[in-house]
């Protein structure tokens, strides 16, 4: 227990670390995501082609392949991006990695919201005339959306967790942390694992909140 | 799975070719040079004891690092690994009567190190194993049989810049996740550690540009050094002191006595000697003296 204490601010930096992975490949999941689920729902085939292929080689790669090679494979072909000492390029090639990956998991759970919407409700947006962006923007999204939100929470309790991942290419996130910890403490292990594992509950509780407050949202306005 | 009988000759002929890759591989894989080591099989131990236990059933479980050039290290493709570590294991299992054929290798990494012999998975670990008092309250640790410093590992071109732990405030430096020396740079230095698997992928990241300095045992950085002098430069004195021991399960101190005494013969009699000269010697350092081995507790 003492352990915890002794060492607090250092496994708070960890804990940072692990949240800013999740805040920024998050990010690039949000955004890339609803862009895959248009392309996947689009009348083109082309994009509908495209969108599936991704969701198909991103969804079925292990997360730690894919870090691996942004890890090895940009050095060599001269993309080293690093923002600053803190966001390096380990940072930088984590957080795409992640977010890529965790992409193909959000466009799958909006793309099972919107076939939860009946498909009269497109015929009778395209029968007043509405364009198809509009028809999503407008009529479809925002539905497909609150129906969205279980299968979204649980994508990002998975993101929350599979940022421990980013330990294999020399991000130092929370468990990083705690590998250090128990490698120069081993009397300590149990403690160690109990308070980490206490850290990631306390990120995944607030994200599942997060989705309580969306959903009852949802609830009121259907 | 349907097979056709033109698949299922497919099938064979990949199998057949894969077994011809698989023992041309294994030609090569002949260890390099070992140590003599006395196979004592008339030793006679108390009943009872770990000693006369593991003599009487003629088998004993190593855990080994396979990662690390010169002191635990396992050749793609070999059976066995090789390294000092190795070496000073075919020691004490020769001191029990067990030649090499009764040596069960079981790979460990730093985090399960303490697991594996308080599990009894493994009877003892040689696995570059420095000796701390935390680990001494979890697990008997004999020794040293080996010390040693950390030091560190850069471009040839930045071999100015970078002279010694003081240089490496906000540098980002690179060793295996988890390991004392990666510790050590971060929170007495002020490195910025990017931690990696192995040694190997510390060593590519040096290479590409995306860490700065390696850090671990001199000895092993030298083993890296010398396969790339023009790249890669061993730089500053040694600015730790790594001293490795031979992991047994806590309270067994018979046992220990009984290690211990068999490395001292082994530093005496010159095998200690010939085990460094075949293994970490091979990267150009001259053979220490050996250490002065820590009484049983």
């Amino acid at each position: 227990m003492q352990i915890l204490i002794d060492n607090f601010s250092e496994i708070v930096d960890g804990f940072v670390v692990t949240l800013w992975l999740l805040l920024f490949a998050g990010l690039i999941a949000a955004v890339l995501g609803t862009v895959l689920v248009a392309m996947r729902v689009s009348p083109i085939t082309v994009l509908r082609g495209a969108g599936t292929s991704y969701i198909n080689v991103v969804r079925n790669t292990p997360l730690l392949l894919i870090l691996f090679l942004f890890r090895d494979a940009f050095p060599k072909l001269g993309f080293n991006y690093s923002i600053n000492n803190y966001f390096d390029f380990f940072f930088v090639a984590a957080t795409v990695g992640l977010g890529l990956y965790a992409a193909a998991f959000v466009c799958e759970a909006l793309r099972s919201g919107i076939n939860s919407i009946p498909v009269g409700q497109a015929e009778a947006a395209r029968a007043i005339g509405m364009s198809f962006g509009q028809t999503m923007r407008q009529v479809i999204l925002p539905q497909a959306f609150r129906a969205s939100v279980p299968p979204l929470v649980s994508t990002y309790i998975a993101l929350a967790k599979n940022t421990s991942v980013a330990l294999a290419i020399a991000v130092t996130e929370a468990t990083f942390v705690m590998k250090k910890l128990t490698n120069d403490h081993p009397s300590e292990r149990w403690w160690i694992f109990v308070g980490f594992a206490g850290g990631y509950i306390l990120i995944v509780w607030v994200i599942a909140l997060i989705g309580n407050v969306f959903e009852r949202r949802g609830a009121l306005a259907r | 799975m349907i097979l056709t009988k033109r698949t299922r000759t497919g099938v064979l002929g990949a199998a057949a070719v894969l077994a011809l890759i698989l023992s041309a591989c294994g030609n090569d894989s002949s260890s390099g040079s070992k140590t003599d080591v006395k196979v004592d099989d008339s030793a006679k131990f108390p009943a009872g004891s770990t000693m006369a236990n593991l003599a009487d059933a003629g088998k004993i479980t190593i855990g080994v690092k396979i990662d690390q050039p010169g002191i635990g290290f396992q050749k793609p493709g070999a059976d066995a690994p090789e390294g000092f570590d190795i070496e000073m294991g075919r020691v004490i299992a020769g001191a029990l009567g067990i030649d090499d054929s009764g040596i069960n290798w079981k790979e460990t990494i730093s985090d399960n190190r303490e697991p594996f012999i308080q599990s009894g998975d493994v009877d003892i670990v040689l696995a570059s194993y420095s000796i701390t008092d935390d680990r001494r309250k979890i697990v008997g640790q004999a020794g040293p049989y080996y010390v040693t410093g950390q030091q560190l590992l850069v471009r040839t071109e930045d071999a100015d810049k970078i002279t010694g732990p003081d240089d490496l405030q906000g540098v980002k430096v690179c060793s295996v996740e988890g390991s004392t020396s990666l510790a050590t740079v971060q929170d007495k230095y002020g490195a910025d550690p990017t931690p990696q698997g192995t040694y190997s992928e510390c060593v590519d990241a040096l290479k590409n540009g995306t860490t700065d300095v390696v850090t671990t045992d001199g000895a092993i950085l030298l083993g890296y050094a010398a396969e790339a002098p023009d790249e890669l430069k061993v730089v500053g004195d040694p600015f730790s002191e790594e001293r490795y021991g031979v992991g047994y399960k806590k309270g067994d101190t018979e046992f220990c006595q009984f290690i211990t005494d068999t490395i001292k013969a082994a530093e005496s009699d010159g095998t200690w000697a010939t085990a460094f000269e075949n293994t970490l010697g091979q990267s150009g350092v001259d053979t220490p003296d050996p250490p002065e081995l820590d009484p049983c507790q």
